[in-house]
């Protein structure tokens, strides 16, 4: 069996609810995720399920009220280059040019003195050689987010977290950039967790597929995708992998109302 | 009519005659294209090119017939400027044709150079000519650049002095408001302690601290220098604090998944990200410094262009006291654009995001 690279057990997360009473409101009911190195798993859901509160959490912005996450052997206690972080907005810091943008990982933990070598291997990585000098405002948003992806992987993540990276893209780039987020993976082979509402995206990408239901949220079945890539969008299988997912996301829905 | 091409440019400026060049469909006025993209144009009109030296040359007949009953040396430095104004404006005008760099100056200075001219010649017909303002309170531009020149070693060594005051205070004020600035916008703690102060000490004016900073201070420079920082201190570390609590929580999460420590966050995330704030700060500090400077030198520093106003004014020697006035204009707004250029420099990367 291959060694889980990052393992969480019974995570439960509440928020003080927004109407200012007293109560807590419950986020995150029980969450038991095990991802094997080098995996792909993608995170579905209805908006508010606490997708990005799990992330939050594996990433150590914010902390569970119990429960154990876990990467390698080692409990998650605080933020760390070894779990990058993507948002849907690239978050590039604007006053930096792409080249400082991305080298911003290794200057961050004072590594950057001769890692240029690595900074122009991540630029050619993201296919950015020519912007290095150019400020994040003059990117679309495709580059941008190319950017941030080269940002977090130039620290070599255990994993790599991604929060709809790929949510505020039109959908041809959208395309463009899951080849391009594979492409990426398969070159450093980082384990990387998803998070989308995109099914088809899911499809398209993951190893597997983890769906979550509505507040509080839980892990209610995970559909393993054994299609070979580069995958085609309109086979049988990944039609019908789709409709299984739509229905089952229906009858989560009916069954609750 | 027109002038020869001198330099071929891409824009088809003035051709008249030949088809039109804008929308406007006008191809007989010069500058029509050249008004609308907000260009330099390809080549001026003859009038166009007259505009600067056709009003020096009335600003400098005027001169001449206004001032011809007044003894030469009280108006000759201004005659000379006069001339040496129009000989260089017709200078720069057969040069422009080729030198494209000085002929887009040019181009964007000409209404401002000729309303400057114009102004002039206004002021001396209003007091000279007309003796419409009553004298000594308003004398002619002829008087005031007389003392400029006669005075001007004591204005010299007054500007020099309030250079000198002007950037203690102000780099001491600069250095205490970021400091103040970061830590209040920064830490918590600071914050609960930090805030109430500057609420409540901010605002007084630096000026109405003069009683106290002159009984505490032993020279009344340094105690200048004292009120000055204050006066920049306030308002910098209220916008470095508001520019660094207001950092976007993502940067500093995005920052945080990379392995950024706190150094980092305040020096590379928090600061930078503040940066356009601090700037507002930096520029309402200066205009308060100039203020307190001024006072400071006009109730008991001995020197600086403050206190040369005050003192020719004593003397009912208000040529002195315009000159100084024309003098504290040039040095200021010098000193403001430098504030400007630096921030141009550092805030580069807002470039095209903003508009300045």
């Amino acid at each position: 069996m291959v060694a889980a690279s990052l393992r969480l057990r019974e995570v439960r997360k509440s928020f003080p609810a927004p109407d200012n009473s007293l109560e807590q409101r419950l986020v995150l009911d029980g969450i038991s995720v095990s991802l094997s190195d080098g995996e792909l798993v993608s995170l579905i859901g209805p908006s508010g399920c606490g997708k990005s509160t799990l992330l939050r959490l594996i990433a150590g912005l914010d902390f569970p009220d119990s429960g154990e996450l876990l990467v390698g052997a080692l409990p998650i206690t605080a933020p760390s280059a070894e779990r990058g972080l993507v948002f849907q907005d690239p978050n590039l810091f604007p006053w930096l040019t792409v080249r400082r943008n991305i080298e911003a990982g290794l200057a961050a933990r004072g590594l950057l003195q001769g890692k240029q070598g690595e900074v122009d291997e991540f630029m050619r990585l993201v296919r950015l050689e020519a912007f290095g000098n150019a400020y994040p405002h003059h990117l679309s948003g495709g580059m941008s987010q190319r950017v941030a992806l080269a940002r977090a992987l130039i620290n070599h993540p255990k994993v790599l977290l991604l929060d709809e990276p790929l949510g505020a893209l039109d959908a041809f780039t959208r395309m463009q950039m899951q080849d391009e987020v594979l492409r990426l993976w398969e070159a450093r082979r980082t384990t990387m967790l998803l998070v989308t509402h995109d099914i088809d995206e899911a499809i398209y990408m993951s190893d597997r597929i983890m769906m979550m239901t509505q507040r509080p949220g839980r892990i209610e079945q995970t559909i393993p995708i054994h299609l070979d890539r580069p995958r085609d969008r309109s086979s049988q299988e990944f039609l019908q992998l789709r409709t299984q997912i739509l229905e089952h996301l229906h009858f989560a829905g009916a069954a609750k109302a | 009519m027109l002038q020869s091409p001198a330099v071929p440019r891409v824009d088809k400026v003035g051709d008249s005659g030949s088809e039109p060049s804008g929308p406007s469909g006008i191809g007989t006025s010069a500058f029509v294209k050249s008004r609308e993209n907000g260009e330099e144009p390809a080549k001026f009109s003859t009038a166009a090119l007259l505009a600067v030296p056709s009003a020096a040359a009335v600003t400098l007949s005027v001169h001449l017939l206004v001032s011809k009953n007044e003894p030469v040396p009280d108006r000759n430095t201004y005659t000379t400027f006069l001339v040496t104004f129009f000989v260089v404006s017709i200078i720069a005008a057969v040069m422009q044709r080729k030198w494209p760099a000085l002929r887009a100056a040019m181009w964007r200075l000409r209404p401002l150079f000729t309303a400057a001219v114009l102004l002039l010649c206004a002021w001396e017909v209003v007091t000279a000519g007309l003796r419409l303002l009553p004298l000594p309170y308003f004398p002619a531009p002829a008087g005031v650049m007389q003392s400029m020149v006669n005075d001007r070693a004591l204005l010299f060594d007054s500007t020099w002095h309030s250079l000198v005051l002007l950037l203690g205070g102000y780099s001491l004020g600069v250095l205490a408001g970021l400091i103040s600035g970061v830590c209040i916008g920064w830490s918590r703690p600071a914050r609960y302690w930090g805030m109430p102060l500057l609420k409540v000490v901010g605002p007084v004016p630096a000026t109405a601290w003069i009683p106290l900073a002159m009984v505490v201070s032993p020279s009344a420079t340094t105690s200048a220098a004292g009120l000055i920082a204050l006066a920049v201190w306030f308002p910098v570390t209220m916008l470095t604090a508001s520019g660094v609590s207001n950092t976007r929580a993502s940067y500093l999460d995005v920052a945080r998944t990379l392995g950024a420590g706190q150094r980092y966050l305040i020096f590379r995330v928090a600061i930078p990200a503040a940066l356009p704030s601090i700037f507002v700060g930096l520029f309402m500090g200066l205009g308060a410094s100039f203020l307190t400077l001024v006072v400071a030198e006009s109730v008991g520093v001995k020197s600086g262009l403050g206190w040369y106003v005050s003192w020719a004014q004593g003397w009912a020697e208000y040529g002195k006291v315009y000159a100084a006035l024309v003098i504290m204009a040039a040095f200021f707004s010098t000193i403001m654009t430098l504030l400007f250029k630096v921030r141009d420099r550092v805030l580069v990367w807002q470039k095209g995001m903003i508009k300045w």
